[in-house]
């Protein structure tokens, strides 16, 4: 499969665009026309032919941008990237299951050349052809995980499973929204969560790591997060918060369209087999409002979910103050007429826009 | 009484105890100012115990109020240190020669059994093996995401960085392994706009 | 996303494999070797990991929990020791009897409920008897990884030392060997002291002795998370009963020889499991209606919820009485 890779930045001038494909396959997260937490999970095994459910690691227009972008910010902060000493061989897992599900997924793409231990990586749009040795960190210019998460999408936080708790010991963080690894390093599954509100009393934490725990090889699993971010920022790191924070108050009725997006992670889970730690990829995606609202019943039902979201969850999601502007916008594009339950755009059953 | 009931808050938010024996192979206590009043309370309970320990006491404010009461518990060492800092070369040692079996009891103020914690986890105790019990000020190690310094002693919120000269947020959300609550940026949304401090707690 | 999502599967994935050698070591103790059906590579693992061999049983289906011996490093075998027993539910008696070179079963991806914490500077492993199998497999990667380790193995007698001479040859300064028949006995108490900071303690054996290790290391200071241990609880017996699966609408009646899982599986009800021995949760069912006395004999459930009786294990737990309605 060729695919024609965006020059774009997530910052400064911002000139990410969708084109029409990555809008259509954008993983629009809400089933129904309200949003509350919940555990849903689902089997990560493939998903329809072109959406983003598809591959192990799914790679778009937007792979060598983000690359780059992940890049500028590892050089201003390496702390980005880090591991804690016995999570080496996690990081050799990593690579092993990124390097092999890419060159299977992708094969115009990535190729992977494995004799013995000594192991060839092509990496066509970056324009890598590495030879090193399987397990020694030497032959890398750096640990495994720093190594093979520089050429994949998204995030990835590495997780020791131990005494039936899971601790995140090491990860690659430059596309979160709005946490810490260098402060998170270490902590346990509940802690690291103690931030979101109302999850906690409702059980959420609890059934998930209980699910986590017992997440098997070969069977990985899969579910979608949401928050909202103002421009097509994937770096809105606490550590940058002074520097991307204000850009939430240059929202203005006439920009708001192009300013303000919908941000999806898609979360996928895998169990690691030497190491027996958790693989946990988040993987970003963005979608500018005037874009989302071209399909009839995002716009609908994304107007509904936001109206209607706890004033918690909105403030936790950093959108409180914003909201009522994204609501002026978003009702423009709700005409009331019901939606089909399901995620997926239904442009053939779903009317337009009705003024 | 030097004792402070912590509000409920998050789940990373440390929540501290009462020392009790324990059975060990040997005892290594660690406090600092009216950390000492919960060692007296200890060897109340069980006076050998404290016998067969080793102190490192840091009188800070108090002076020599608790030396000598500590003194006359006889333990096996007591050393007394004008520091954290100071007393991390002897601790660090002690910790590198110590075996399984070594029960820890940390008391006194958050940034002292925090950072105590923190050392003790990197040589290999298990936190199984540690017991805190909070006395005295309830100042907090607060570090400072954007530029990774730690200020100490903070007692407002917000508070200015002592590194960086940011406005700072204090959160509950708490690292072990930095021993630090977290301080993030209060007017990175609308510059200029900080709110007068108000005191922890109040 | 789909608004029905496709429920995850019941056990783990499952890998078709060919028995490679069958090697009796003594009187109890057989190793059965597998390869690949297909000849492909197997999964790697972590050392401690088991997997769960299916058996055709005469139309009866068995599913038993072995730890994987095997070096993890090596892809190309995967190698269980299998202890006969005698007296038990027929699953081991069925391995050594029935099981031949040649012949295909099927064994689950492997699964880690005992696996070594990788932060420890040092561990020591505790075996008796049959539970030195995943032993045999962590020893193999310390050795590969680096990392220090030592073996305290109690066996019966030197006949029944399964591998002890293998591994007293190959790691003369690391293995000590007991022998019930001559009185050695681990020195425990001995062996805990000294022990350097971020050391780890593993035991797997009876029941009795990993209950012996838990308490002598508490009384000593350790704290429960430097002391592991695995414990595959086989089904015990019982009086049958009958149960009600309430979404299925079907009657189950458990035999006396089998567990409740396995008879819900029986009659064509998927139920979730892993470890197939009261010890990962898995299997946990909520209990709709009960009239009668729960036999719990899980490690999974705490006391309050064995009191309560809203929730049962079935891999290993049991029931009497006149009516019990299960939310499968």
């Amino acid at each position: 499969m060729t695919i024609q890779f965006n020059e774009e930045t997530f910052r400064d001038d911002y000139s990410f665009r969708n084109s029409d494909r990555a809008i259509r396959r954008f993983p629009f997260p809400f089933h129904e026309d309200s949003y509350m937490y919940s555990v849903n999970m689902e089997q990560h095994q493939g998903g329809p032919a072109g959406s983003v459910y598809e591959m192990r690691f799914d790679v778009d227009e937007h792979y060598v941008a983000e690359m780059q972008d992940r890049a500028i910010v590892l050089a201003e902060d390496p702390l980005r990237c880090q591991s804690l000493p016995h999570m080496t061989l996690a990081g050799w897992d990593t690579l092993e299951l990124i390097m092999v599900s890419k060159s299977e997924d992708y094969p115009d793409l990535f190729e992977l050349h494995r004799d013995g231990d000594r192991w060839r990586w092509i990496n066509k749009p970056l324009g890598i052809d590495h030879t090193f040795t399987f397990l020694d960190e030497t032959t890398l210019p750096c640990g495994p995980l720093e190594y093979i998460t520089r050429q994949a999408q998204g995030d990835f936080a590495v997780l020791d499973q131990r005494g039936d708790m899971l601790y995140m010991d090491a990860g690659m963080v430059t596309t979160q929204a709005d946490w810490s690894l260098d402060f998170d390093i270490g902590m346990d599954f509940f802690e690291w969560h103690a931030p979101v509100p109302l999850a906690h009393e409702m059980g959420i934490f609890k059934r998930a790591l209980k699910f986590l725990l017992n997440i098997r090889q070969g069977s990985p699993a899969r579910r979608l997060n949401w928050t909202m971010t103002v421009n097509p920022r994937l770096d809105t790191s606490p550590e940058n918060y002074h520097n991307w924070g204000v850009q939430k108050s240059t929202l203005t009725p006439e920009n708001i369209g192009a300013k303000q997006h919908l941000r999806v992670e898609l979360q996928t889970f895998y169990r690691l087999p030497r190491s027996n730690a958790l693989l946990f990829p988040i993987r970003c995606y963005l979608i500018a409002f005037q874009d989302l609202v071209t399909i009839p019943k995002w716009g609908r039902r994304l107007h509904r979910v936001i109206r209607d979201l706890p004033e918690e969850l909105a403030d936790y999601k950093g959108f409180i103050a914003n909201r009522p502007l994204m609501l002026e916008y978003l009702s423009r594009h709700d005409d009331g007429l019901p939606t089909s339950p399901g995620v997926w755009p239904d442009l053939e059953t779903e009317p337009p826009l009705q003024t | 009484m030097s004792r402070f009931h912590f509000p409920e808050s998050i789940r990373s938010r440390p929540v501290y105890g009462t020392l009790e024996p324990r059975p060990g192979k040997a005892h290594l206590m660690i406090a600092d100012a009216e950390g000492a009043e919960a060692l007296l309370d200890l060897a109340s309970a069980d006076a050998g115990l404290v016998r067969h320990a080793h102190i490192i006491y840091i009188p800070k404010g108090t002076g020599e109020t608790y030396v000598e009461r500590l003194r006359a518990l006889d333990p096996e060492q007591l050393h007394v240190s004008p520091s954290f800092d100071a007393s991390l070369p002897r601790l660090r040692r002690v910790l590198a020669e110590a075996h399984m079996g070594l029960q820890l009891y940390l008391t006194g103020t958050e940034g002292l059994m925090g950072r105590a914690q923190s050392e003790a986890m990197q040589a290999g105790i298990p936190q199984g093996a540690i017991q805190t019990e909070h006395r005295g000020s309830v100042a907090r190690r607060m570090q400072c995401v954007h530029c990774k310094g730690i200020t100490e002693d903070v007692m407002t919120d917000p508070f200015v960085c002592s590194h960086c000269g940011l406005n700072l947020f204090v959160r509950d959300h708490y690292s072990r392994r930095l021993a630090a609550f977290q301080g993030v940026c209060v007017d990175a949304e609308d510059p200029g706009n900080v709110p007068d401090p108000v005191e922890l707690y109040s | 996303m789909t608004a029905a999502p496709r429920k995850t599967k019941a056990g783990a994935e499952k890998i078709d494999v060919t028995v490679s050698a069958v090697v009796p070591l003594n009187d109890l103790v057989t190793r059965f070797e597998f390869r690949r059906t297909d000849g492909g590579a197997f999964p790697p693992f972590s050392a401690g990991s088991h997997t769960v061999v299916e058996m055709n049983d005469g139309g009866r289906t068995r599913l038993n929990p072995y730890s994987l011996m095997s070096d993890p490093a090596d892809t190309s075998t995967y190698a269980i020791s299998v202890r006969r027993d005698d007296e038990g539910r027929g699953g081991s008696l069925y391995m050594h009897n029935n099981v031949r070179p040649g012949d295909r079963l099927t064994l689950s991806y492997p699964v880690n409920l005992f696996p070594i914490d990788l932060r420890g500077h040092k561990h020591v492993f505790l075996a008796g008897g049959i539970g030195i199998t995943p032993f045999m497999a962590m020893i193999a990667h310390l050795e590969r990884m680096g990392g220090a380790w030592e073996l305290h193995y109690a066996c019966r007698s030197k006949a029944l030392a399964t591998y002890a001479d293998d591994l007293t040859r190959a790691h003369p300064s690391r293995v000590h060997v007991y022998y019930d028949d001559q009185d050695q006995r681990i020195a425990l108490e001995d062996l805990l002291d000294g022990q350097p900071l971020g050391t780890h303690v593993y035991v797997c054996g009876p029941g009795g002795m990993i209950e012996w290790v838990h308490r002598t290391a508490a009384a000593h200071g350790w704290p429960e998370e430097n002391v592991h241990s695995e414990e595959f609880l086989a089904p015990q017996p019982g009086k049958p009963f009958e149960v009600y699966l309430c979404k299925s609408d079907i009657t189950v009646h458990v035999g006396e020889n089998e567990s409740l899982l396995e008879a819900i599986e029986r009659c064509g009800v998927d139920a979730p499991f892993l470890c197939r021995g009261g010890a990962c949760g898995q299997c946990e069912t909520d209990v709709l209606e009960a009239d009668g006395t729960f036999e719990h004999r899980d490690h999974w459930l705490d006391e309050d919820e064995h009191a309560g009786g809203r929730k049962i294990m079935p891999c290993v737990s049991r029931f009497t009485g006149k009516k019990l309605v299960l939310d499968r």
